[in-house]
């Protein structure tokens, strides 16, 4: 499960910005065509967050959905998964949105 | 960890070189260790002022620091590192990932022994020296990093197992990846190439349900297609699928045990391993397999 190693980035990202301030809540944008699941960062973040200065913080998941574009017609659409395709036919499409995996921002006490 | 003999002291990663006798303890242990600090080396990540630390008014409180930070920023930082210091020394790095159970070894074990040319071998597995020991008595150098509860490699897993090796400037570096189709989809480990393996008995629906893996492949290698008399395995269709994921993907049908594809790997190989070229833009898609 890779979200284990995922989480474990996000907090040391945070701790390594903030030293020891107490953090409250870490916002996170996690694209949902990121290939990261939000229910298993979950799940581990209380587990990775105790005993830094993280812990106990609520964690607030933006998840943006996929956008794509065709580069073919130059048609802009939803992307639900990455097996893509665009209605004109062409399979000349990239993502453009969706995909981001950051943490946005932190509340500090 | 022991930078000797791979002993772990700690939770993470064990690296293990084969081609040499354990090495006796008369060194120091450090501690924590387990991870290289890009921070302090290239400063990758932006870093919030004092002022934005200290709230918008300066004072001290509950305020709100903004970091549009990348989560695996550091990871990428180091993968960065690596790529920039395997092109240094011309080391080409192949990054092999596969589910557990494709042939990646099998593969391997014949591509070192074929490939006409100096090589190393990093491999990666949660436990065990196993296909570290199938290496080296296919005559290569080779460390096994086994990552524990870890079901992937990262950079500095791979900036670590390079520098055990310390293969001369121009050697291929060969990765096998930790089996596991999920997870080093994320990981750049700053290697030169990314090759997917598959093999038929899988099934063709495979980039499909793996898609994260599949989009980031340079080339697929569908293997063992000496057995698509017994299974069934659509190939025109699971190429379709990977032209979705990755138009410019290049896939080849190979076949590790009887040979079936080996020469067009290794060709694949030898344009990967050349600092002039521009690899794998253009498709060399094997015909249908014959034979079958």
């Amino acid at each position: 499960m890779h979200e284990l190693a995922i989480t474990q980035a996000v907090v040391d990202a945070v701790v390594g910005q903030l030293g020891d301030a107490r953090a409250t809540a870490v916002h996170l944008r996690i694209g949902r065509v990121s290939g990261v699941e939000t229910d298993a960062v979950r799940f581990c973040f209380d587990l990775v967050a105790a005993g830094t200065p993280v812990a106990g913080a609520r964690l607030e998941i933006e998840e943006p959905t996929g956008t794509g574009t065709c580069d073919a017609c130059g048609a802009e659409f939803a992307v639900e998964d990455l097996l893509l395709g665009c209605p004109c036919g062409s399979l000349d499409v990239h993502v453009t949105g969706g995909d981001e995996l950051l943490v946005t921002a932190v509340e500090v006490a | 960890m022991c930078g000797t003999c791979g002993c772990g002291e700690d939770d993470g990663p064990r690296f293990t070189r084969l081609d040499r006798p354990p090495q006796p303890h008369a060194h120091e242990h450090p501690r924590g260790h387990r991870h290289e600090h890009v921070h302090e080396q290239g400063h990758p990540h932006p870093h919030p002022h004092e002022r934005d630390l200290g709230g918008a008014d300066g004072a001290g409180g509950p305020h709100l620091v903004r970091l549009e930070q990348q989560v695996l920023g550091r990871n990428d930082a180091l993968a960065a590192r690596n790529r920039a210091d395997f092109a240094a020394r011309g080391l080409v790095v192949v990054n092999l990932m596969s589910s557990p159970g494709s042939g990646k070894t099998t593969l391997l074990e014949r591509t070192v022994r074929e490939v006409g040319r100096p090589v190393v071998v990093v491999e990666g597995d949660q436990e065990t020296v196993v296909d570290a020991e199938r290496i080296r008595a296919a005559g290569v150098p080779v460390v096994q990093v086994n990552t524990g509860s870890g079901c992937h490699l990262d950079a500095a897993m791979l900036q670590r197992g390079v520098a055990e090796l310390d293969p001369p400037d121009g050697t291929l570096v060969v990765v096998e990846n930790v089996g596991n189709l999920v997870c080093p989809a994320l990981f750049d480990l700053g290697e030169t190439r990314r090759v997917v393996v598959m093999s038929v008995p899988e099934g063709d629906d495979k980039p499909g349900k793996y898609p994260h893996m599949f989009r980031t492949a340079d080339l697929v290698l569908v293997n063992k297609v000496d057995l698509l008399p017994y299974v069934t395995f659509d190939l025109p269709a699971c190429v379709a699928q990977l032209r979705r994921l990755r138009p410019d993907v290049t896939v080849l049908a190979v076949s590790a045990t009887r040979g079936d594809g080996m020469a067009d790997w290794l060709a694949w190989l030898g344009r990967a391993a050349d600092p002039t070229g521009n690899v794998t833009r253009t498709s060399i898609d094997s015909p249908a397999p014959t034979g079958v």
